[in-house]
């Protein structure tokens, strides 16, 4: 497996080169370094010699991709895309365009999303696959028709609705709990509590209908059969082998999402105030710092990376039949 | 107080710090020379940290000194001399710290200390020092310093003498020696007296002097942040300021939260104790003479949506509030005379309103350099004039701000020496005095300067089809399609087919340095109260195209351009309002503007906030406020109370649909047991 792991490495690097490319190319054809210059230096009283003075200190001064007033190798070296990036792969993600410590941002604000998105996703497998074996268990009952109905009308809403109505009812209404913000520690949990109602909330729908059709498929295998032969009783049958049976493909499908909580969510985040990773990005794409929108991007590819390989390793656990190569 | 921001402040070194959101923070921390005062109206100077206003010199090319009365041609160099307070003393600091034997404490930090630092607060001890005339100059030196890069640092290389070459003979050099190079033009002449010579005559350079880019700077600051290890952690000088004035920035997570605590070696400083009529009726000389500041600590929070904002401002969470539009309808309706209130929910609250027309302008400006809208000919003119009278500005703030806004007459806003009321103060070729009140001409006016300027009805004489304008705008979401909506048929009122160009921001931007737009919006938010800071605006040599300046619409007058040359360099008179009143009339006649709009300022706050008078351009403010604390916590306590009921209402609905199923579930397992 070790030879598997390092192989799976060593065809990330090109992945995330390719990555790196795109993402420089991307940016730079809807944004010149003139234009990023403007946006930090603001509105008023910007002059041409200003322009030129902010690219030259933040390394913009140079061509993108290729520099044929150079020699050699620095013909590739001598270009904003070899200086912005190569320090990348040593996880050295350097000093933002506004001039922040990229790196220490990053560490400071992933324990935020991780805070958010940890419990959302815990509970909300939780409550899913609960509601999930409900719907199983009362199947072919006007409970399974209406939790059905319930989980496509819950789908059909906007997870903005969700934020907005639970911030007025559960936040302003009923007054529970604050309607925004963050503290550290201990005391950022009465704040988490509404974000992460509503996470699960907006994604019951989906989550309650997929695992069912894990369930439903498990329900009429051929040991599912014995089991209710051998007299045991539906919940036992459920809870005890389908349930066990099951929980393969959902296992896999969260453990490549693992990685991926520490990059945040973009819209909750930025509702409820929460500076995590997700706004981070927001605000970078916003204001147009190419560094910050590079290193999360890299970031967030190898933590997809990341999480296929843990999921690979993941089938080897919980299904024995599954050998990597 | 409570408070928050949408947006992390981008810069708080006052060298590069110039939008208002960063005013808002260190304009509390860091004190300029001079500032306005609180209550009077129009904006007067007075001294901060400065003994006296400043007095000013003006010297012939020789250097010799001349009278007040000289001429504009006789004065080479005017000389500012500003004498500041002595005992005035820098908040505590790291920076500042000393050791015992002598030197400064964290000036060389080792590997190992910095190991240990993440925060400024890390550095157990601070230390501070008296502020010093050499701190102002050092402040100049770094408006100078190319690596600073200060936005205001090409305007003043235009007015102080050898800033300029300073720049040139500093562009390579480390910020550790900017403080051993001289610059011509200032000087420190004793620990409390410091010189500026000006080039020539500038006499709205003193409104600079109330601008944080004039605040003092410590050396010590820049030694101590210039350590690389602190730069990796983000503790730079654009990030923890270093000031004198009655806040420091005990907190600066500007992820989350930045909190400003009261500067415990702030100077004597008292609250006005005069204003202007109706301040005492207004509440606003209660504190006349008390020290200053109020406010213990002041909480921002970072918030980035306006609906939670909005809705923990009605809980009490926060002290004041702007009106987001969403809002607005929930906050303040209009009375039959148009004049706005507080709904009756807001009323219960004992919510305050302040309404304020800023020093601001939107205006919708045509290219002069474009052969069709721009040019100096008649024809040109008298479409541009007809397309002033046809966009109706008072329906646009009606439908699209609420009301927030007063149709504009002119360049100037409301408190601004040369803005006119009444009758004398309206736009001849936009509106007719009519009961008392402008009101704009009728669209019939427009038409007929339609068909003198060749357009009849509309009709382009060269295609005979109905004339294409073009409007480049940033505006393109869904929610601004209602927007161009309108522009298209104020435009078609006079039979003129708008195209709306919309681009994105980059390259709006691009087309207006290039001249490729032909009628584009734009605004002003004044940095000091003189007509010199929106007339510059429309003044030749400032073409956006030609020198990249500001005057955004590329116009050139030359009468008007000598004109400004003259009013920007006498004082306040009848002479200046003369040829105030002169350019305007010009500008009205040229219609290089649709003046558009002055913006007005609505601010909602509790009644346990005190001392608020509208002031935008006033950034020292914070110090002047005051809170009823004991009366917060007890509204908040009657707000805030929760509400259960709710949950055991869903609790019983969800046992209600469960209850029948588990029974029928039970029935059945009970049937197959058997």
């Amino acid at each position: 497996m070790m030879h598997y792991i390092i192989r799976r490495f060593l065809y990330a690097v090109p992945l995330l080169m390719a990555v790196n490319v795109l993402t420089f190319v991307l940016f730079f054809v809807v944004n010149s370094p003139d234009d990023m210059a403007r946006m930090q230096l603001g509105q008023k009283r910007v002059t041409e010699q200003a322009i030129q003075n902010w690219k030259h200190q933040h390394g913009y001064d140079l061509p993108l991709l290729w520099n044929g007033e150079q020699a050699g190798g620095k013909h590739l070296t001598e270009t904003i895309f070899y200086q912005k990036s190569v320090n990348l792969f040593l996880f050295d993600f350097g000093i933002s365009d506004s001039g922040r410590n990229i790196g220490s941002d990053i560490r400071q604000r992933m324990w935020p999303s991780l805070a958010l998105a940890l419990p959302s996703l815990l509970v909300g497998l939780l409550v899913n696959i609960s509601l999930a074996l409900l719907l199983v268990l009362f199947r072919n009952s006007y409970l399974e028709l209406g939790g059905s109905v319930l989980c496509v009308a819950l789908m059909s809403v906007s997870l903005l609705f969700y934020i907005i109505g639970g911030q007025f009812f559960i936040g302003k209404l009923m007054k529970l709990v604050p309607i925004s913000g963050y503290d550290s520690g201990l005391a950022s949990i009465k704040f988490l509590i509404l974000p992460v109602i509503i996470g699960v909330v907006a994604g019951i729908g989906s989550g309650a209908r997929w695992y069912r059709t894990f369930f439903l498929e498990e329900v009429e295998k051929d040991y599912v059969r014995t089991a209710r032969a051998k007299g045991l009783s539906e919940t036992q049958v459920l809870f005890k082998h389908v349930l066990k049976n099951a929980m393969i493909p959902i296992l896999t499908g969260v453990v490549v999402v693992l990685p991926l909580l520490f990059m945040g969510s973009l819209i909750m985040e930025s509702f409820f105030s929460i500076p995590g990773l997700g706004s981070y990005t927001i605000d970078a794409i916003n204001r147009q710092d190419f560094s910050i929108v590079r290193s999360m991007v890299f970031l967030g590819s190898v933590l997809y990376i990341a999480g296929l390989l843990l999921t690979d390793i993941s089938y080897t656990l919980v299904d024995p039949r599954v050998r990597l190569s | 107080m409570y408070s928050s921001f949408a947006e992390r402040p981008k810069h708080l070194d006052p060298a590069v710090a110039y939008t208002s959101d960063e005013y808002g923070f260190i304009g509390q921390i860091y004190e300029p020379p001079l500032q306005y005062h609180y209550l009077k109206r129009p904006y007067q100077l007075q001294p901060l940290t400065a003994a006296s206003l400043p007095k000013v010199i003006y010297l012939n090319k020789e250097g010799r000194p001349l009278p007040d009365t000289a001429s504009e041609q006789e004065i080479a160099y005017s000389e500012y001399l500003i004498d500041i307070k002595p005992g005035i003393r820098y908040q505590p600091h790291p920076a500042l710290a000393w050791e015992a034997s002598g030197g400064y404490l964290y000036h060389h930090l080792d590997a190992k200390t910095l190991s240990r630092i993440d925060t400024l607060a890390d550095l157990p001890s601070q230390g501070t020092r008296e502020l010093k005339a050499e701190d102002y100059v050092y402040q100049i030196k770094r408006l100078a310093y190319p690596k600073i890069q200060s936005p205001i640092a090409e305007l003043m290389a235009g007015y102080i003498d050898g800033f300029a070459e300073f720049a040139q003979q500093t562009a390579k050099i480390d910020i550790a020696e900017l403080k051993n190079q001289t610059m011509r033009g200032v000087e420190a002449l004793s620990n409390h007296q410091y010189r500026i010579r000006i080039k020539g005559k500038y006499p709205q350079f003193q409104y600079w002097l109330a601008m944080p880019f004039f605040a003092p700077m410590p050396w010590e600051a820049d030694a101590f942040y210039a350590q690389p290890g602190l730069k990796n952690k983000n503790i730079t000088l654009d990030w923890f300021p270093v000031g004198t004035g009655p806040y420091w920035l005990e907190e600066n997570n500007p992820n989350r939260r930045m909190v400003l605590s009261k500067n415990p070696n702030y100077h004597a400083d008292i609250y006005p104790t005069e204003g202007d009529p109706g301040d005492r009726e207004a509440g606003w000389l209660e504190d006349a003479g008390k020290p200053l500041p109020f406010v213990d600590k002041v909480v921002y929070t970072l918030e980035k949506e306006t609906i939670p904002y909005w809705a923990k401002f009605l809980q009490g969470y926060y002290d004041a509030s702007g009106i987001a539009s969403d809002s607005f309808d929930q906050a303040v309706q209009f009375s039959g005379s148009g004049d706005p209130q507080l709904t009756p929910m807001m009323q219960e609250k004992d919510i305050q309103l302040q309404t304020s027309v800023s020093t601001s302008i939107f205006y919708m400006g045509f290219n002069m350099l474009d052969p069709l809208v721009g040019g100096d000919s008649e024809q040109a003119r008298k479409l541009r004039q007809a397309i002033s009278i046809a966009v109706d500005y008072e329906e646009y703030i009606a439908i699209f701000t609420n009301g927030r806004g007063v149709a504009a007459q002119g360049a100037l806003p409301p408190g601004i020496f040369g803005y006119q009321e009444g009758q004398p103060g309206i736009n001849p070729v936009v509106y007719d005095w009519n009961n008392g009140k402008p009101q704009r001409k009728p669209i019939a006016a427009a038409k007929h300067l339609m068909a003198e300027a060749g357009y009849p009805d509309g009709i382009d004489p060269k295609t005979g089809e109905a004339l294409l304008l073009y409007f480049d705008t940033t505006a393109v979401g869904t929610d601004d399609r209602a927007l161009m909506n309108w522009y298209r048929k104020q435009f078609e009122k006079l039979g003129i087919q708008l195209v709306i160009r919309g681009t994105d921001y980059n390259r709006f931007q691009e087309k207006m340095r290039s001249g490729a737009e032909q009628i584009f919006i734009w605004g002003w938010n004044a940095d000091y109260p003189d007509p010199e800071n929106f007339f510059f605006l429309l003044y030749g040599p400032n073409s956006k195209v030609r020198q990249g300046g500001e005057n955004a619409g590329n116009y050139a007058n030359p009468e008007f351009d000598k004109l400004f040359e003259e009013m920007r360099n006498i004082d306040n008179g009848p002479e200046r309002l003369e040829i105030i009143a002169r350019m305007q009339d010009i500008i009205r006649r040229d219609s290089p503007w649709l003046f558009g709009y002055y913006p007005k300022d609505f601010a909602l706050f509790h009644a346990w906030y005190k001392n608020l008078k509208p002031a935008r351009m006033i950034v020292n403010r914070l110090k002047y406020s005051r809170i009823d604390p004991v009366l917060r916590e007890q509204k908040r306590q009657q707000w805030n109370q929760a509400e259960f009921w709710p949950l055991w209402l869903i609790a019983a609905a969800l046992g209600a649909a469960v209850y029948p199923a588990m029974r029928a579930y039970m029935r059945r397992r009970r049937e197959t047991q058997a």
